[in-house]
């Protein structure tokens, strides 16, 4: 649509703020001053985007959030490949989140690695009445006794665990003695905690702290050799090999890789993570916590990165390369250098068919800005985002490095909102999750899921920067949004001339 | 470099090459703790003998691999059945952004439904502002004409009462004093998706015929010819409602389908975004109390609902999702019963090619063994249906079957030589599956898309029928009731047959004599 190219900044700030107006109509009263403070337009020079974030969704509106067991076992743990990650409670939530989130991993399943399995422990009346502790501690021996390759067990916790009084901390200790010290980490990551998965991200990186970290002590040695260059990826799930594409760029420029959290990672390399020199942190959101935490008590800094499009690329590699010595810097150079070529190729195919196109986008974690570079690098323009569950820290560092004049800003949008923004301003293309997909779709509009990257991917790093170009352009250019319209509705009827 | 702007390589071949494969074997080895090869392999074929089968079987407390989910979401997609009624599950949030992605990502359509976002305040003083709030933020919003209410299991937890709480809403205002919400208490640690099938279209059902909640007069049945029919929570509730509803008309039968979700699962994409389409009308569903008989295509499905109608004053007759000859002949001739009205000659003839196509491709079906998982009433149906093609259900595994399911499951093999060796396991997960298949191998499994990770294990070749299926598309558009359902179903399994053969016997020199051009 271009609305860039027809209508000055001004014209458009004032159509966004008619809009957000527009939508707070339908609300009861006491709804729409609360909506409010959620939705809002970006001014350039502002310190965040003006918008209220991190606070308790409204009932009955249609959030597009999860839950904080979602930000837990879904996020955090459940791609540390080598653990058993038991779903606690009832079948449900283990059940809708197996397997979907595409944390890619190498191993044998259900021998070494255990990520695209469902653990559950299923919970039946008798253990609300009774309790699930004993049940859990039967689980454990269960595991010990059928899968022995596992080099670990986290127990996270559903809803009912937190209410009907479990005491998950002392079966972990208890059982971890029995089993020679193994690792248990209960998770308190009960659905109905805080406001979103955010709070789950948090509750599973203090769990790491707490019975990962705290039984490694500082002066146990690592595996392996410790070389100047060790750093830990943070923050990447590895969805579709995301940190795999990411990976190969750190070494390449001479870095060595020592961990990956938590996409295709194990027990080993969380321990091993005190022993880097830098921790690179993609998903600021979801693991600030840990990556602070080292910081404080190891003295590792942490750096923030992002590896979506070149333009990002290049400027994180080269800050990253800030860290150390000149070796690096100059593999940094190296490397950017090596695929300026594939960069180059890949604009020059697929940005004349994406210039001054229009993306709104409502995505989770560092997505609602990391990407946009990356569709800037294509020519295309993002003119609304917001977070699933961001904090105001999020909305600062968008409104500072990302987001242009004018941006329509939407902080946990409700579904009725987010149809509206889209129908007013019709951008060529949407990037949401699974449950927008469809909706956007039916009404003709281009969607890519930007969580799962719609099955595709990896997104991240040079390799994932073709794969992103490519993946936009077929949505965009499908020939089968010039056919939502039946050709005897596009026309209007001809008048019947003779009967006039 | 293997990345290239002519050549796009994507996740399915980028890690393939040398630079992936070193960069992820030095991964593994520097860092990842690895487990010696030859443990992992021993470990792996251990997991393979009847020991430990035996250990796995004797499990307890641990599910691995539940083909089960829980029962809001048997709620929702019941809910969804009605003309413009929003689903609103009280409880946690999370919940219902589960309930939402699963039926999108099998249905590939959007998925509507409300939460009453419960945090740790409501779990402490009672859900009951949220449900105050959240009705009156749903009604305001999405305009339905009906908010159907369910539970997480934290509210079951804490104890939520729905009635007062939509009571007490509606005193504030909430909502229309005599707008309609009914609801059903679903808690997610009692049965399954089917249990909150059932909860919840028994009690919207309650809702129409027994007074509202106390805000109306009970209707007084006054019978008429209808039939009300029940699908059940089903997978291809698109594809065979609508051919239900073809059958129906065949034979003439003035009828209504209860919970109709077959539109709103099947929206089209031309511009508009139909939050709600189709489903039974308000006025049908409660018309339906006055309806001759009710038919469930599910017994699993409606356990409270179908003795909730014949207290009605109605007959009510459940089938086993019925699929194929003999089941579809039942289900017709219970309908002629019941109506009066003489099956036409068509679906006698539709029920001919049917006859005809399995005769037809009888041999290469007769004899072979199956593994069947997945809800039970699907279970019986096309168990049923293998056993009139002359194949064996060696393994018929149900994680929400119980004892009565399997007692029914093992007098239908009774009832066939094709299943004197066949069984029926209540209660078990994909784990145990596993476990079956290595040491009692069959040709095929039917199953959900979950049984991709058993056809990888064990080899068994995968045909996919059931719910979810997430990585097939356009499945749930056919049907598989009536016969020309059956025909879906014995082309579907036919296909895979023809595959395996094709792929067993393509080597080139070595097998290809049998590389046959005619089947």
């Amino acid at each position: 649509m271009s609305l860039a190219t027809t209508q000055s900044i001004a014209e458009i700030k004032a159509r966004n703020k008619e809009l957000i107006q527009e939508v707070l109509r339908v609300y009861p009263e006491k709804t729409a001053k609360r909506r409010a403070k959620h939705l809002n337009v970006h001014e350039v020079g502002k310190s965040d985007c003006g918008v209220k974030s991190n606070l308790k969704s409204i009932p009955g509106v249609m959030t597009i959030r999860g839950c904080a067991y979602a930000g837990s076992k879904g996020v955090v743990w459940g791609p540390i490949k080598d653990m058993i990650h038991i779903s606690h409670g009832p079948v449900g939530c283990g059940q809708y989140s197996w397997g979907s989130r595409r944390n890619y991993y190498v191993g044998t399943t259900g021998i070494d690695s255990f990520v695209t399995l469902q653990f559950t422990s299923d919970f039946q009346e008798k253990d609300i009445v009774f309790g699930g502790d004993k049940k859990l501690v039967k689980i454990i021996d269960e595991i010990q006794e059928l899968f022995p390759l596992n080099n670990g067990i986290t127990i996270q916790s559903e809803c009912p665990i937190g209410l009907i009084g479990d005491d998950i901390e002392a079966v972990s200790r208890a059982k971890s003695k029995e089993y020679g010290g193994k690792t248990i980490v209960p998770v308190r990551c009960e659905g109905f905690r805080g406001v979103s998965q955010s709070l789950g991200h948090h509750i599973a990186n203090d769990a790491v702290r707490d019975w990962v970290f705290d039984k490694v002590t500082p002066e146990s040695k690592p595996t392996f050799e410790p070389t100047p260059y060790d750093v830990a990826i943070i923050g990447d799930y590895n969805i579709g090999g995301d940190a795999w594409s990411s990976r190969i760029l750190l070494e390449e420029m001479g870095l060595r890789v020592i961990a990956q959290w938590s996409g295709d990672g194990s027990l080993a390399e969380l321990e091993a993570t005190p022993k880097a020199k830098l921790n690179v942190l993609h998903c600021y959101r979801s693991m600030n916590y840990i990556s602070r935490h080292m910081e404080e008590k190891f003295g590792i800094p942490w750096c923030e990165y992002n590896f979506f499009g070149p333009s990002k690329i290049v400027e994180s590699l080269r800050k990253i390369a800030g860290y150390f010595d000149d070796k690096i810097k100059e593999g940094a150079e190296r490397v950017i250098a090596k695929y300026q070529p594939l960069v180059d190729a890949v604009i020059a195919k697929y940005r004349p068919r994406l210039e001054g196109k229009s993306v709104m986008l409502f995505v989770g974690g560092l997505r609602p800005r990391h990407v946009i570079g990356a569709y800037e690098d294509l020519g295309m323009e993002v003119v609304g985002t917001g977070y699933e569950f961001g904090h105001n820290d999020d909305y600062q560092r968008t409104a500072q490095h990302y987001v242009k004049d004018g941006t329509l800003i939407y902080d946990d949008v409700t579904g009725y909102e987010f149809e509206r923004f889209v129908e007013k301003i019709q951008p060529d293309l949407v990037g949401s999750g699974i449950k927008e997909k469809y909706v956007f779709q039916k009404m003709g509009v281009p969607f890519r899921q930007m969580h799962s990257w719609d099955y595709s991917g990896p997104y991240h790093g040079y390799d994932g920067f073709a794969i992103f170009a490519r993946d936009m352009d077929m949505a965009i250019n499908s020939p089968i949004w010039k056919k939502t319209k039946a050709p005897w509705k596009e026309v209007p009827k001809p008048k019947l001339l003779a009967a006039e | 470099m293997p990345q290239s702007a002519e050549h796009v390589l994507d996740h399915f071949e980028l890690f393939r090459g040398p630079e992936y494969q070193q960069m992820l074997a030095n991964k593994k080895k520097m860092f990842e703790n690895p487990r010696d090869p030859a443990e992992v392999e021993r470990i792996r074929e251990w997991t393979k003998t009847p020991e430990y089968r035996e250990k796995n079987f004797a499990r307890e407390a641990l599910t691995v691999n539940p083909a089960k989910a829980c029962q809001p979401l048997g709620a929702v997609f019941a809910s969804v059945g009605f003309e413009a009624t929003l689903p609103f599950v009280h409880g946690s949030q999370g919940c219902v952004a589960y309930y939402r992605s699963h039926l999108s990502r099998h249905f590939k359509e959007p998925s509507s439904c409300v939460s009453s976002s419960m945090t740790e305040d409501a779990a402490v003083f009672g859900g009951l502002n949220n449900m105050i709030d959240g009705l009156a933020n749903s009604y305001n919003m999405y305009k339905p004409k009906m908010i159907a209410v369910s539970t997480t299991c934290m509210a079951e937890v804490i104890g939520d009462d729905l009635n007062a709480f939509i009571k007490t809403s509606k005193e504030k205002g909430s909502v229309p004093a005599d707008f309609d919400v009914p609801f059903a208490h679903t808690p997610a640690f009692v049965g399954s998706h089917v249990t909150g099938y059932d909860n919840a279209l028994k009690g919207i059902l309650e809702h129409f015929w027994d007074g509202k909640a106390g805000t109306a007069a009970k209707l007084e049945r006054a019978p008429n010819k209808k039939i009300n029919l029940i699908g059940g929570f089903d997978g291809y509730t698109v594809g065979n409602i609508r051919e239900i509803k073809r059958i129906f008309e065949l034979l003439g039968i003035q009828y209504t389908i209860l919970a109709d979700n077959s539109d709103v699962f099947d929206t089209p994409t031309d511009g508009e975004f139909r939050m709600y389409d189709g489903g039974t009308t308000l006025e049908d569903a409660a018309n339906a109390v006055h309806a001759k008989a009710t038919i469930s295509m599910q017994q699993w499905c409606t356990e409270k609902t179908l003795p909730f109608i014949a207290d009605h004053g109605q007959e009510v007759v459940a089938f086993n999702y019925p699929v194929g000859v003999s089941a579809t002949d039942e289900f017709l001739m219970a309908l002629s019963r019941i109506s009066g009205k003489d099956i036409p000659e068509e679906l006698a003839r539709e029920r001919g090619r049917l006859v005809d196509a399995m005769a037809d491709s009888s041999a290469h079906i007769h004899g072979k063994k199956f593994a069947i998982y997945g809800d039970p009433d699907l279970c019986y149906g096309l168990a049923a249906f293998l056993l009139e093609l002359g194949a064996e259900p060696i393994h018929v595994l149900s994680t929400n079957g119980n004892k009565a399911w399997e007692e029914k499951m093992q007098a239908l093999f009774g009832s066939s030589p094709f299943g004197q060796n066949c069984h029926a396991y209540p209660g078990r997960d994909l784990w145990h599956m596993r476990s079956l298949l290595f040491t009692e191998p069959v040709d095929f499994l039917i199953g959900n898309t979950y049984g991709k990770y058993l056809e990888r294990d064990t080899g068994t070749p995968l045909i996919r029928i059931g719910f979810p299926i997430f990585d097939r598309h356009h499945h749930h558009r056919s049907p598989v009731w009536g016969y020309q359902g059956g025909m879906n179903v014995l082309v579907k399994i036919l296909d895979k047959i023809f595959d395996e053969i094709d792929k067993k016997t393509n080597i080139a020199g070595k097998t290809d004599y049998s590389f046959d051009i005619i089947r």
